[in-house]
Formats: structure tokens, sequence, C-alpha cells
């Protein structure tokens, strides 16, 4: 395991009396998809707002890159290179397609408010650029006819795929996205996974995905973390993790009451 | 290295049409109509500088009113104690005294924007309107510039010139900004903080900046304010010059330049525009009328009367409608 690029060691976090995410370990090793799964309210969530800055653990370190990130701010992070999506979308719903783009773009230019006053030669450059790699973005998603649109007005699927691109135009070294094919039908969700290892293929970023679904990731990630109540309760390849009795039972076990709350 | 055209040639070009009408007003305009334009474009500059909290940065800011009082204060005080500090032309003087009260009125925007910044929505309103009210309770009780007497015989340096010059900085400083990297950034604060932070946006500087150059801009119209109407009063910079600065912004349009530009002018010459029924009556029906208008204008667009375009939007949509 040389190029761990993201490291989670003994993370806890504990919202007052709950443990929602108990000694969690992780090495995310660069270029890899992993996949982290669990049932409804496992902590997996919880655990990207702590990968990304939003939280901060209660106890144990996370390390990127080979540093500490304790109370670096989440800008401050993407400007590192972590990116992610929203479990519920959060675009920016009422600025146009492109905006959204380069506003995660926003980061990598570097004219001052002077000089958008003066137009200099250097906010030409960087915005022609901004511009010229967000359409090339659109184009992956098919989206580049809709620039000019409203993102809070594309259709639930598009929006999803437009919150992945978003978090692509940051550039960044790991892309964390949540949940992205929750609200998807099956076929929509399949294109979709597709698509998530092509984009990992084509931009060389390091992927960890969470999926609620368990037979999704199965498919495309060759490492899953399986979270329960908070804890790791499995590690490993597919195939292990199938087999795995505690997983079955996990989900087998919210399956269950879920029926009985029903 | 910058833009000849449209960075040095149209200010240029701008700022010799000020001296034009400048010249022309005082033929045309008798000192009231003038005084009505001088009082248009100190609410413009308000109203455009507001909206780039309110508006564009999404925050909620009803203390523009202090901003515009420290400003005002601050260069009226420099008027009155070196009247020729920056050599003997009075616009040279006046130009740099206004600066001085835009840049105090910007440190008193850092100073509310800094702590405020954990605070949103109604939270962050309270504090800016305690904010304000503290910048008049303080000038009440400072001799040195009148306290409640407050301040007489400041120098009229304020032309149509002068107003005209800051209105077009202020719009061309709003308008330039929100084409660049660092609008969208304003713009991205608004639509979603938690977003904006993961994407790279640091939002804590953005929302520190739109209140500092916010708030210099209040400054700036407090000077023209005071160079114009040579008389400073704590009243003036009350609750209610705030509000009406947010009604400006609201009834324009939240995120619209060009709304909050042609609201400005509105919400100045409405009460004016009734005087005359006023006087026909004997009643004051004029703020009754005033809000009348305002209730209506909002129940029917309540997007504001531009919503979130521009006049260049509005245009284009009609040239393509209409070909
Ligand atoms: N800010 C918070 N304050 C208090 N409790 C929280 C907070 N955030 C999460 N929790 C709790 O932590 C637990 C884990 O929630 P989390 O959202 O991480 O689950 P999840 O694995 O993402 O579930 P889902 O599949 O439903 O998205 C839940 O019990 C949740 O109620
Ligand atoms: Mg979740």
């Amino acid at each position: 395991m040389s190029n761990v690029i993201l490291e989670a060691k003994d993370v806890s976090i504990k919202f007052g009396g709950l443990v929602a995410v108990s000694q969690f370990n992780m090495k995310l090793v660069g270029g890899e998809l992993a996949g982290l799964i669990g049932p409804n309210g496992a902590g997996k969530t919880t655990l990207f707002n702590m990968l990304t800055g939003v939280y901060q653990p209660t106890s144990g370190a996370i390390s990127f890159l080979g540093e500490p990130i304790k109370g670096v701010k989440p800008f401050d992070l993407s400007k590192r290179g972590i990116s992610r999506t929203f479990q519920n979308i959060r675009l920016f719903k009422g600025l146009s397609v492109l905006d959204n783009i380069r506003i995660a773009a926003h980061q990598h230019t570097h004219y001052s408010m002077v000089e958008a006053l003066l137009i200099s030669q250097r906010m030409k450059r960087e915005e022609k650029t901004a511009l010229d790699q967000a359409m090339d973005l659109l184009k992956i998603f098919n989206l580049e006819n809709r620039a000019l649109e409203i993102a809070g007005s594309l259709p639930y699927g598009q929006q999803r795929r437009l919150e992945i691109l978003r978090a692509l135009a940051t550039k960044p070294k790991v892309v964390m996205l949540d949940e992205p094919a929750a609200g998807m039908n099956h076929s929509e969700t399949h294109s979709l996974m597709d698509t998530i290892s092509a984009i990992r293929k084509r931009f060389g970023v390091t992927v960890l995905l969470i999926e609620h679904d368990m037979k999704l990731v199965m498919g495309i990630c060759e490492r899953i973390l399986v979270l329960d109540h908070g804890v790791t309760i499995c590690e490993g390849n597919p195939s292990k993790i199938q087999k795995d009795p505690k997983v079955i039972e996990a989900y087998l076990g919210s399956a269950a009451t879920s029926e009985t709350k029903n | 290295m910058v833009d000849f055209k449209r960075s040095i040639l149209m200010p240029v070009l701008v700022i010799l049409v000020c001296l034009g009408i400048d010249y022309v007003v005082p033929e045309i305009f008798n000192p009231y109509l003038q005084t009505l334009i001088a009082y248009s474009g100190i609410n413009i500059i308000l109203a455009v500088s507001l909206n780039l909290v309110n508006g564009f940065t999404g925050q909620f800011s009803i203390g523009h009113a202090g901003f515009m009082a420290a400003g005002a204060y601050m260069s009226a005080f420099l008027t009155m104690t070196f009247p020729h500090w920056a050599g003997p032309i009075v616009g040279l003087n006046f130009f740099f005294n206004t600066i001085a009260g835009g840049l105090l009125a910007a440190a008193a925007g850092f100073a509310v924007g800094l702590p405020s910044l954990r605070l949103k929505g109604d939270y962050l309103a309270i504090v800016t309107l305690g904010f304000g009210e503290i910048i008049r309770v303080v000038l009440l009780n400072i001799e040195a510039v009148g306290g409640a007497r407050g301040m007489y015989g400041i120098h009229h340096s304020a032309s149509i010139f002068w107003t005209g010059f800051w209105v077009f900085i202020c719009c061309f400083t709003v308008t330039r900004l929100m084409n660049s990297t660092h609008g969208r950034a304003f713009l991205s604060v608004r639509e979603d903080e938690i977003a904006a932070e993961s994407m790279g946006v640091d939002t804590t500087k953005y929302k520190v900046r739109a209140f500092v150059i916010s708030s210099f801009f209040a400054g700036v119209a407090g000077s023209i304010f005071a160079h114009y109407l040579c008389y400073l009063n704590p009243s003036s910079f009350a609750f209610m010059k705030s509000i009406d600065v947010v009604v400006m912004v609201v009834l324009g349009g939240m995120g619209s330049i060009s709304g909050s530009f042609v609201a400005a002018i509105i919400i100045t010459l409405l009460p004016e525009a009734l005087r005359p029924l006023q006087e026909i009556t004997t009643i004051d029906f004029r703020m009754v009328i005033y809000s009348l208008t305002l209730i209506v204008l909002m129940l029917t667009k309540p997007q504001g009367l531009f919503g979130e375009l521009e006049i260049s939007d509005l245009f284009r949509k009609y040239v393509k409608r209409h070909s």
C-alpha cells in the first residue's frame, strides 16, 4: 500500500449520546474505486462530512496526501483535491448549468477583483479557459446544449449528473459520491455506474462511492467497506462481501425491521 | 495589459458625459429638481451597493444607513477641519474626502461582517440593524461632529458631476465583479453555502468582501449626501433610511443592478410626484399612496421589477421576440 492518498485512523464522531461513526479505519489508494455501503443511518454520509471537513471527528485522525486535515476548512480541502456530491442534490439551483461548473473552477482562477474591473489579459485568459473546460465537461454527459439553462429546471437525473460534473470541475484527486443513483430507475442507475467507472479512468481520479443498494456497487467497485451502526463490519472485494454473514445479517436485519414497520 | 476599450476608454467617456450633464442640468432644471437628481443618484449608489450583499450574496443586511452615516460624517469632518489638504481644487478635496469616508465605512463593514458571518437570515439582520443604530447613537454623542445638533455649513462640493461620477463607479464596479469569477463566488454563497464551500469557494472571505465593498459605496453615498445638503444630523441615518434602501433593492429585484437603479429613482421621486396631490386636498396622502403603490407592485411582481435580469437581458429578449 504505497500510495495511500486518504487515510482515516480510528475516526469516531458523537452527536450528543449517539455515536454515529465509531473507530473507523480506511486507506484509500490512489486510482481505486472503492464503495461504502450500509443500511439507513449507518453513518455513511456522516463519514463523508468528516472526510470533507464539514464535521470534525470527536476522536481519531484523517490525513490526506500524508498531511493531517484536522481543522482544515471544506473549501481548503476542495483546493487540495477532495471533491464531493451530496445525497440530497445541492446544486446552485438558481444559476445556469454553465455557472454551476464554473463556480467549481473558481479555485483555478487567480485574477484579482481589481483585474476583474480592468478586464486584464489574465482575466480574459482564465475566463476563456474556464469556459472551454466547462463546455468540455458538459459534453461528457451530453449537457452542452443545456449550458445556459437554470440548473434547478433540469430533470432530476440530469441534476444528479450535473452535480458529478461539478465535483469533477474542481479537478479533484479524490471524488466522493453520496448515493449518486438515488431516485433513479434501474437502467439509469446502470448507465450511471458505467459512466462513473469510465470517468475514473478518464480523469484518473480516486472514487469513493456511497451506495445504499449493495448489488449496484458490486459490479464496479474493487473494494467495498460495509458500515452498520457506525461500525465497519466488513471490508474486502465484492465476492467476499456478498458471502459475509455479518453483512447479510445487517442487510436482512434492516430489511426485516423495515418490513415489520410497514 | 488591460482591455483598453472597455476599461479605460469607456470610463473616460462616461466622465466626459457626466461633465456635460453637470454643465447642462443647472441650465434646464431648477434647484429643486437638481436636488431630486442628486438624491436619486445617492439612492442609486445605496441600492446598487446593498444589492451586492442582499441580492447577490444572499445575506440580509438592514443597516446600510449606518455605513452611510460613517462615510458622511468622516468626509464632512475632513472637509470642515482640513478644507484644502489635497490642494486648492475643491473637487479634488471632495474626491479624496469621499474616498476617506468610503474607507471608514468599509472598515465598519469589515467589523460587522467578521463576527456576523456565523449568523444567517434574521439573526444577521438583527446584528446589522443594531450596528446601524450604534453608529447613529455614537455620532449623536460625539461633540466634535455636532452631536444631536448636527453639523452645519459643510462646503457644497457635491455637484451633479460628482454624483454621476460615483453612480457610474458604483454600477461599473458591481457589474464588472458580477461578470467575473468573483461575482459567481458571491452568487454561490447565496445559492448554497455548503455546496459553495465544498467546491472551493471561501465563503467567509466572500461574505466579508461583499460587506466591505457594499459599505464602501454606502460611505461614498453618505459623503455626497453631506456635501450636497451641507448639513448633517444623526436622525437622517435612522433605521427608516436603511429600510428605504432595502425596499429599493427588493422592489427593483434582488440580484438586478438595473432593477436597483430604476427602483432607487422611483422611490426618490414617487413621494415628490405626489406632493401636488397634498396641496390640492390639504391632507398628506403621500405615504398612504406610496405604501399602496409598493404593496400593489410587490403583489403583482413579487420578484421585483426586473427579477434577476438586467436591462441588457430584457433588451435582448425584446429583440428576439421581434425578429
Ligand atoms: N448533525 C447531526 N446531528 C445529530 N445526529 C446526526 C447528525 N448527522 C447525522 N446524525 C445521525 O447519525 C446517524 C448516521 O447518519 P448518516 O446520515 O450518516 O447515515 P447514512 O449512512 O448516510 O444513512 P442513509 O443511507 O439514510 O443516507 C443517524 O442516526 C443520524 O440521525
Ligand atoms: Mg446518507
